[in-house]
């Protein structure tokens, strides 16, 4: 089952997937370019992996971590299928990174890894772009890197679990304007989904709707606005957002909406 | 009588009330802090500014110009202490096994009061509901060049609270002296006059990228040379105007 969450005809509805259209929880089946896509969840705690796979380490010229690297993402920075993602004026790297993002369905403290997948809800993708001109070196990555409003596209769904029997053997893919830019498979992560699981359960309790981004495969390139970008996992589907200018939220507005509402 | 926001452990909601130093009105009836129960005060994210102390920047001296740092900090260094580390006036702060002693982190709390982005400075006091007192508790580490989610983000290590007070109350959030006492002795003192980006500065910066909603709460920073508790340490964090936020710290289980 893929289950997503859309705004149609005026309220929020829970949908799932169905021969190439949308079910809403009350009956109605509608077209998938009929609804505004959500994120799938309202995510709780959100960790992502930095330098998760040996290829992109290499990549970025690091050597592989010997301890996961992990950081925390805030509910501003997620948006749905679909949807637009900001681009800074200023930006001159910024980059996409397709993620199998693993979400969590029970309560776990202390998991050996042996039993880590019975914590597992389901699966989505994430996008979780970078600005490389902000890159600092306290806590990197940093917010401002990676904690932009608009810039952690994720969905379109979450597959149950157990529709993906191996989740560590999926090809990951991201195109750019239809074009094939970055290629991988999530058995080259260095740290697996369990051992992940293992690893945040030895020192802090995970809950229902916390989600892990388990970072990204090699071939990252630069974006530009306009550019159509589509992160897609095997057996889980396509997520696209587009890149937008700064110039939008800006322009021809006159006093900005905080001068208004004051 | 200043106003506060307070959510009390057997309420669903949180409610407004008057409050003294150690007194709460509920009812019509002054009850001293220590004989109330008392929940998480607020709801939302709370983000955790790094060295934004003049002192706990000086005190890296000049590492910051060398490798991993390389050149000192521009934008506000910011971290997430997630759902977990909340935690209430008076409830335990686990010691984890293994770990002798944990640093107590003695921020105050802007508690965001609407939807605050792309805010500038002269305009923030209008995006915040009040202050609280918050704990940022952390395993001692060294570097901070990666992220400290394995130091920072245990169960239990933001303590938060005993209330929200509200801004008006408040007479000039950038002068609040700080204190930790722990065991009753004092241990740290500073004030909020000392912030490299003062409260609205640090408002500014943070919204210019990332929306904070109502509930939200940033941490204005931790000043340098935070106190080091052991377990069975009772630890009491004083901020002027907001008053005292006092948390036993417990062996954990693992």
């Amino acid at each position: 089952m893929k289950k997503a969450r859309v705004a149609y005809a005026g309220a929020i509805h829970e949908a799932c997937e169905s021969n190439g259209q949308l079910k809403l929880a009350d009956g109605r089946i509608v077209e998938e370019q009929d609804v505004v896509w959500l994120p799938p969840l309202v995510p709780r705690t959100v960790f992502a992996l930095g330098l998760n796979y040996a290829d992109h380490a290499k990549e970025l010229a690091f050597k592989a971590p010997e301890e996961p690297l992990a950081f925390l993402k805030g509910p501003n920075t997620f948006i749905g299928h679909r949807g637009q993602t900001r681009r800074p004026l200023d930006a001159t790297y910024m980059h996409y990174e397709c993620e199998l993002a693993v979400v969590i369905g029970k309560t776990a403290k202390g998991i050996n890894k042996a039993k880590a997948f019975d914590y597992v809800l389901g699966y989505t993708i994430a996008n979780d772009y970078a600005i490389r001109d902000y890159l600092e070196n306290y806590y990197r990555p940093n917010l401002k890197v990676k904690n932009r409003d608009t810039c952690t596209p994720i969905g379109p769904w979450i597959v149950d679990a157990g529709d993906i029997p191996d989740p560590m053997n999926l090809s990951i893919k991201t195109y750019v304007n239809g074009k094939l830019t970055q290629e991988g498979n999530t058995k080259d992560m260095i740290f697996g989904i369990a051992e992940l699981i293992e690893y945040f359960s030895s020192f802090m309790t995970l809950s229902p709707g916390d989600v892990i981004l388990t970072g990204t495969p090699e071939g990252l390139a630069n974006t530009a606005v306009g550019d159509e970008i589509t992160t897609e996992i095997e057996g889980i589907g396509k997520l696209v957002s587009t890149i937008i200018s700064d110039d939008i939220f800006t322009k021809g507005q006159g006093p900005s909406y905080n001068e208004v509402h004051n | 009588m200043l106003k506060a926001r307070v959510k009390l452990d057997d309420s669903e909601f949180s409610e407004e009330v008057d409050i003294s130093y150690h007194n709460i009105i509920l009812n019509g009836k002054s009850r001293e802090l220590s004989q109330v129960n008392l929940d998480v005060p607020v709801t939302g994210t709370v983000y955790g500014t790094l060295l934004n102390y003049k002192g706990s920047l000086e005190a890296l001296k000049d590492q910051v110009h060398h490798p991993p740092y390389n050149e000192p900090p521009k934008g506000p260094v910011l971290y997430i202490k997630p759902k977990n580390t909340f935690s209430a006036f008076a409830r335990p702060i686990p010691l984890p096994a293994g770990v002798p002693e944990l640093e107590i982190g003695a921020a105050l709390g802007i508690v965001i009061g609407k939807t605050a982005s792309k805010v500038k400075k002269a305009l923030a006091m209008d995006f915040i509901e009040g202050f609280t007192i918050v704990n940022d508790v952390s395993i001692p580490h060294e570097s901070v060049y990666r992220p400290a989610i394995r130091f920072k983000a245990r169960d239990g290590f933001c303590p938060i609270g005993p209330w929200v007070v509200s801004k008006d109350s408040i007479s000039d959030p950038d002068g609040l002296g700080i204190r930790v006492y722990i065991n009753g002795q004092l241990r740290q003192e500073n004030t909020t006059v000392n912030l490299i980006r003062p409260i609205s500065q640090l408002i500014e910066d943070v919204t210019d990228f990332m929306t904070l909603n109502a509930g939200d709460v940033l941490l204005t920073g931790v000043p340098e040379n935070a106190p080091l508790a052991k377990a069975n340490d009772h630890i009491r964090i004083e901020i002027d105007e907001i008053g005292y936020l006092e948390n036993p710290i417990v062996p954990g289980k693992n």
